[in-house]
């Protein structure tokens, strides 16, 4: 009876953690049988290759997407850049530096920036920060691919303390305590010992972050500027393929080439994060090999 | 460094190859549950439509989507409307013009709100599905180009205009300003303006270095903040209440060529009479004749209330040409 009962609980979870590869599988599909027929219209190379994204051109429309792609990889760089030094370094203070007492009050802090929605992050964009940077820069708008960036390592840090925290504070004692006997100062041991041993976790907290912001739309959506052109440095005005999606897909007509371009943008979007995930996974197996 | 061994272990691998037999199962279940949504999304456009005449002692719903020039007016409108028709709710979003249109062909809507005409591809596709666009201009439109309060330029043509946000005028300075970039606003695809801007104005692709906002609002937000910006949004956005212009913004008189008076959007004869040469007509768009609940708030949209808060709202009243071809759609005779 209850080797009966342990296999149907065993079966349940199964199917708990089976449900996910079904749900990714499904997505996945879709989005690919869109896609496809998006080049019934459109051919490959003017689709990768090209660098003019104009579906409702006043003559014929056009449908690049390496600008896009550049601006998804120029804002989620940015954003990288900046949150993970503050990131890990928060994580780190929080983990093994902080007072208890300032660490009841910082916790719950970063909690609740997690929780503001991307569309008030998006807005302090426009009014804030935008105007910040236009004046640091001497630029007439400050709707640029920088003022993205700046908002999505906004929205990614919590992510990335909150991961990083639980590695670093996941170190067994022994390693720090063998480092102290060793005659290393606290900050020797921190950088050199417990960070370096909680770089797995670390890494997946970065991961988890370039996720946040190569998907994020709202917040790209206001504060970028959207326009097409090519971007050529972080001072310029992006779109990135999330926002779109984001605005194109309303309008569209169901069943025309516009319509399924913008399902293989999905499919591009979803094999860049998968992409991702897939380095982050060999960074974390090559480290395993050469610590073992 | 022996002592920096991983504390997070292995729990993570993925041990042996039992795992690819999981995905192609995966993968086959996936596509078996995907067939069966596709089968339900395929049916979810009947029975859709329709809400606002189907109620029996409940609140009647109308729905409708569209313009984000036209939103907020609308919004307004309904509310006075539900103050006399407690029976009635009116939902009122954006989304643009396109949005709207297409909801309206995909009979998710009852009104779609629009600050263009429908186009004839438009018009084929809402026949094809069964739907019978029905359109009425609800209020007038002086659709405003502004700039930054400090930029010196009073004025250009339309011309001038149609070069700068084709790209070809790249400096403030080639149309008599200041030595600045010129910094392009303009909406996205979704919207009418852009469409009803690129066709009478633009009459070519934007320059690529338009920045695309998601709203009027958005880029009166922008240009309010950018010194070299220039931007084009419905003429109540450009004005407060009492139809004065926003702080921040100028709105620029606009000539129709180089022979003719630069006109301002402001005076609202010039709008009604068509001086001004980007007056333009805000529609609504019904799926057949409207009847019922529908029919009740446009007429109520087309009175002299409804009208006197078109005007409160920075827009134009119709013309009474307008009026006469507004009650012939409708079947109105007075």
């Amino acid at each position: 009876m209850s080797r009966l009962k342990e296999k149907a609980i065993h079966f349940l979870f199964f199917l708990a953690a089976f449900s996910t590869l079904v749900i990714l599988a499904g997505i996945f599909l879709m989005l690919v049988l869109n896609a496809i027929r998006a080049f019934e219209d459109v051919s490959f190379r003017d689709f990768f290759f090209g660098t003019r994204w104009n579906p409702s051109a006043y003559g014929e429309p056009s449908y690049g997407i390496v600008q896009m792609i550049v601006s998804t990889f120029m804002t989620t760089l940015g954003a990288m850049l900046i949150a993970v030094p503050l990131g890990v370094g928060a994580a780190a203070y929080i983990a093994e530096v902080a007072s208890p007492r300032v660490r009841e009050v910082l916790k719950p802090a970063i909690e609740i920036l997690a929780g503001i929605p991307s569309v008030v992050i998006g807005f302090l964009g426009i009014v804030l920060v935008g105007p910040l940077i236009a004046d640091a820069f001497g630029l007439s708008s400050g709707l640029n691919a920088l003022n993205g960036s700046i908002l999505l390592a906004v929205m990614a840090l919590p992510t990335i303390i909150s991961v990083s925290e639980d590695a670093i504070r996941a170190v067994p004692t022994e390693y720090k305590e063998a480092s102290y006997a060793l005659g290393a100062s606290r900050w020797t041991t921190l950088v050199r010992v417990t960070i370096p041993a909680a770089f797995q976790g670390i890494a997946a907290s970065v991961v988890l972050g370039v996720g946040r912001a190569v998907g994020e739309t709202m917040t790209v959506l206001m504060a970028t500027g959207n326009a097409t052109a090519m971007p050529h440095g972080f001072l310029d005005s992006v779109r990135t393929l999330t926002a779109t999606i984001a605005i194109e897909l309303g309008e569209v007509p169901h069943g025309t080439a516009h319509y399924y371009a913008l399902f293989a943008v999905g499919a591009v979007l979803f094999v860049i994060s998968l992409g991702v995930n897939l380095v982050a996974e060999m960074i974390t197996a090559k480290h395993r090999r050469l610590t073992k | 460094m022996g002592i920096s061994r991983s504390p997070l272990g292995d729990e993570v691998t993925l041990e042996g190859f039992g795992m690819l037999r999981l995905v192609r199962a995966g993968l086959l279940v996936g596509m078996a549950l995907l067939s069966v949504t596709m089968a339900g999304c395929g049916g979810r456009d009947e029975g859709k439509g329709g809400t606002a005449s189907s109620g029996k002692g409940e609140k009647v719903l109308i729905r409708i989507r569209g313009s984000d020039t036209l939103v907020n007016l609308v919004q307004r409108l309904a509310e006075e409307f539900m103050k006399k028709h407690p029976d009635i709710w009116v939902a009122v979003t954006g989304g643009g013009s396109g949005t709207g249109i297409a909801a309206l062909i995909n009979k998710e809507i009852d009104i779609a709100n629009a600050s263009r005409a429908m186009k004839s591809k438009e018009i084929k596709l809402a026949k094809e599905r069964g739907v019978e666009p029905v359109g009425v201009v609800i209020a007038l439109d002086g659709l405003a180009i502004i700039v930054n309060e400090s930029l010196p330029i009073d004025s250009l043509t339309v011309e001038q205009l149609g070069r700068i946000y084709r790209g070809e005028i790249k400096n403030w300075s080639e149309v008599g300003g200041p030595d600045m970039e010129i910094s392009l606003y303009g909406r996205t695809s979704a919207s009418g303006t852009f469409v009803y801007f690129r066709d009478k104005v633009v009459k070519g692709d934007y320059s690529p270095k338009m920045k695309g906002m998601i709203g009027n609002s958005h880029i009166v937000e922008a240009v309010k903040k950018d010194k070299a910006g220039i931007g084009y949004v419905g003429i109540g956005y450009a004005v407060d209440e009492k139809g004065r212009v926003e702080a921040g913004l100028k709105v620029l008189r606009i000539a129709k060529d180089a022979q003719s008076p630069a006109v301002t959007p402001l005076k609202v004869e010039n709008v009604k009479k068509g001086l001004y040469p980007l007056a333009r007509p805000l529609y609504q768009f019904t799926n057949g004749k409207p009847k019922g609940a529908i029919l009740e708030f446009i007429r109520f949209e087309l009175s002299e209330e409804g009208q006197k808060i078109v005007t409160k709202e920075g827009f134009y009243p119709i013309t009474p040409d307008h009026m006469k071809a507004n009650k012939k759609v409708l079947g109105l005779s007075e």
